[in-house]
């Protein structure tokens, strides 16, 4: 479990008023969120419109490629097709996504990251809407300006001061994420919304049940019982206990040796070897009931220095 | 020695049946081990909707979906303040998350939005922005009259609303004949549901401008409903020059009152935006602009069914229907619906929007 960085750790209260922990999606992955989702929709466009002309094609078979010859009615039905398709993709795509269950387009949920209403309220039809309809402002309605200008440009026409005005705006919403904590772009302030990551953790066996802690302290390959008494157990806090929690869980064997060693000379025990885990299941166990005894009268030792 | 088995779970109904609760050595872990099934069933309804929405989700598990929402939120509390298992505290947070999401999330899916919207959503978020739409409707007629005064004084003003591309023939010297087989019917339908399709998405797309223009302060939008109202305003002075007034205005009425009354519409909601923003009043700066953003969002959702009509009404009646009284009336017709519709049809709020 790889602890997200701590500016991008938010705390969200639910309308029960429990405060959950929210991870800001970073800047990075919803750029590559977006460029997925636009891959995909351009990909599909593409594909679609292949289709679209190779039907055209076979209108045209039998008519020796005379278009005027081809039938007018199912000619214009395409062009409809055409002009409808790329209007409904584009914004459908976005819609629907993000107003099902997930939260997400498909692009989003492959970096693992959704969105989520700002106040913990509802997520509504219309805040979704309101994000999707201003993207094309911040980034499209900018970016096929400044290439149609490309263009223009290298067909020698004069377009004045335009690209630098279009390469201003483009840049101003692009970098929009970059002047807020939050990672807002205009979208999101407009709808109220926000893009968090998804969480995903699963649930691992309790520690307190297996090897040596369930035992009450033996171990089960040398029989050796384990106890600690008042003062050595008082040597470590909350933080000194999650860390060998993490070891414990992840099960390296040379860094159960080493931390072995550590808690060993710590609390003045000559450390042995073949039977750290034991060991140190037998300590975690012995260390979390005495820290959480603590708690429930209200101390609490969050780490070694305190 | 038994290193943890964490892959276990990943493995589709391979799920270890929990170990006998007395065994446990610590308190915090018999509270979580009474409590691991129903966090367990909550885990799994979560999945399934967030799989594939609400229909796979059996009555039993919808029913039972808020109290083991609760469950879980209260659990996450008591192992705060009694638990120093980290993977616990770590998956209950993650799994109380979701479960909001999904208890939080959109309901009601597109298809029943729209339905909410049309039966009431589209005119109530209409009426709110009253305000707005009486600055737009007066910022285009300024607009439409400061087009035809500049061009009255000087024609060159004329060459410089209008691109050259759109003008063609409807120049100013431009005699009346040419400017009256500007405003003649097509003789058939052929081409003219093409020519509608590429008039909406265009149309839209200026729509979607202005109301997210509106964002800086709205004051962009503003600028671009001058410029558009003035470039009707110059055509305007064109066909009066000749005494062709009235024909011209039958001729623009009929997908006129739709198509103008939804880009003074989306003017406005850009408008709301930018004045919520610019005075938020006794609410943070956020919060108006999120909630402005929103009401603005189903009036522009309107706008785009609005100019799939007048996309329509272009192509189709303004094309075929020839006569000044016939155009008139096609056209009036329509500002009466949207009038009627907006400010007349004021249905209850349904259960589901007040929820």
């Amino acid at each position: 479990m790889s602890k997200p960085a701590d500016n991008r750790t938010r705390t969200l209260v639910t309308p029960e008023g429990i405060a959950l922990p929210l991870t800001i999606a970073s800047r990075g992955s919803r750029a590559g969120a977006l460029m997925l989702d636009v891959t995909i929709i351009v990909t599909g466009l593409i594909a679609f419109y292949l289709m679209v002309i190779w039907i055209a094609g076979g209108l045209l078979e039998g008519t020796s490629l005379d278009p005027s010859a081809a039938p007018r009615g199912a000619q214009e039905f395409l062009l409809i097709l055409l002009a409808l398709a790329g209007f409904l993709t584009w914004y459908g795509y976005f819609l629907i996504q993000e107003l099902g269950p997930r939260g997400a387009t498909l692009g989003k949920r492959i970096v693992g990251i959704r969105i989520a209403p700002r106040d913990g309220g509802r997520l509504t039809a219309e805040a979704v809407i309101a994000r999707n309809l201003l993207r094309d402002i911040e980034v499209f309605y900018p970016l096929v300006t400044l290439l149609t200008i490309m263009v223009m440009n290298s067909m020698q026409q004069d377009i004045g001061a335009l690209g630098w005005v279009m390469t201003g705006w483009l840049a101003l919403f692009l970098l929009f994420p970059f002047f807020n904590r939050d990672a807002l772009r205009a979208g999101d302030i407009i709808a109220g919304t926000w893009v968090v990551e998804r969480p995903r953790t699963r649930l691992a066996e309790t520690l307190s049940t297996q090897g040596a802690a369930a035992a009450s302290g033996a171990s089960t390959i040398t029989g050796a019982r384990y106890t600690f008494g008042e003062a050595e157990l008082s040597v470590y806090g909350e933080k000194e206990l999650q860390t060998l929690e993490r070891m414990l869980r992840e099960a390296q064997p040379e860094a159960l040796t080493a931390v072995h060693d550590t808690i060993c000379r710590k609390i003045g025990w000559e450390p042995g070897a073949g039977d750290e885990r034991a060991f140190l299941e037998a300590f975690y166990t012995q260390l979390r009931a005495k820290l959480e005894g603590d708690m429930r009268f209200g101390k609490r030792k969050a780490d070694k220095f305190s | 020695m038994k290193a943890p088995i964490i892959s276990s779970w990943f493995g589709r109904g391979a799920i270890a049946a929990p170990p006998d609760i007395e065994s446990a050595a610590l308190r915090s872990d018999r509270f979580r081990l009474e409590r691991e099934g129903e966090w367990r069933r909550l885990e799994e309804i979560v999945a399934r909707m967030e799989r594939g929405g609400l229909r796979r989700i059996s009555d039993d598990d919808l029913i039972a979906l808020p109290a083991l929402y609760r469950t879980a939120a209260s659990s996450l509390s008591v192992a705060r303040e009694t638990s120093l298992d980290a993977a616990t505290l770590g998956y209950l947070e993650a799994l109380v998350q979701r479960a909001w999401f999904q208890v939080y999330g959109p309901r009601q899916g597109f298809a029943r939005w729209l339905r909410d919207f049309l039966l009431g959503g589209w005119s109530r978020a209409v009426r709110e922005i009253w305000l707005d739409i009486c600055i737009s409707l007066f910022v285009m007629m300024a607009g439409a009259v400061v087009g035809w005064l500049l061009v009255a004084q000087n024609e060159e003003w004329y060459y410089r609303l209008i691109p050259g591309g759109l003008a063609d023939t409807r120049v100013p010297g431009a005699s009346r004949e040419e400017l009256l087989r500007t405003l003649a019917t097509e003789e058939s339908a052929a081409g003219l549901s093409a020519f509608a399709a590429q008039l909406f998405s265009n149309n839209s797309a200026v729509c979607i401008l202005a109301f997210a223009l509106g964002f800086a302060f709205g004051i962009p939008s503003l600028m671009l409903m001058v410029h558009n109202a003035a470039m009707l305003g110059a055509i305007l002075w064109l066909f009066a020059g000749q005494g062709l007034l009235v024909e011209i205005s039958a001729w623009l009425s009929v997908h006129g009152t739709t198509e103008l009354f939804g880009i003074m519409l989306s003017g406005a909601a850009g408008l709301h935006i930018g004045r919520a923003m610019a005075f938020p009043g006794t609410r943070p700066v956020l919060d108006a602009a999120a909630e402005a953003g929103r009401r603005g969002a189903v009036v522009m959702v309107g706008v785009v069914i609005m100019m799939i009509i007048a996309g329509l009404l272009e192509a189709f009646p303004r094309q075929l229907v020839d006569g000044e009284p016939g155009r008139f009336l096609i056209g009036g017709t329509m500002l009466i619906f949207w009038l009627s519709y907006f400010f007349l049809y004021r249905p209850r709020r349904s259960a589901s929007e007040a929820a």
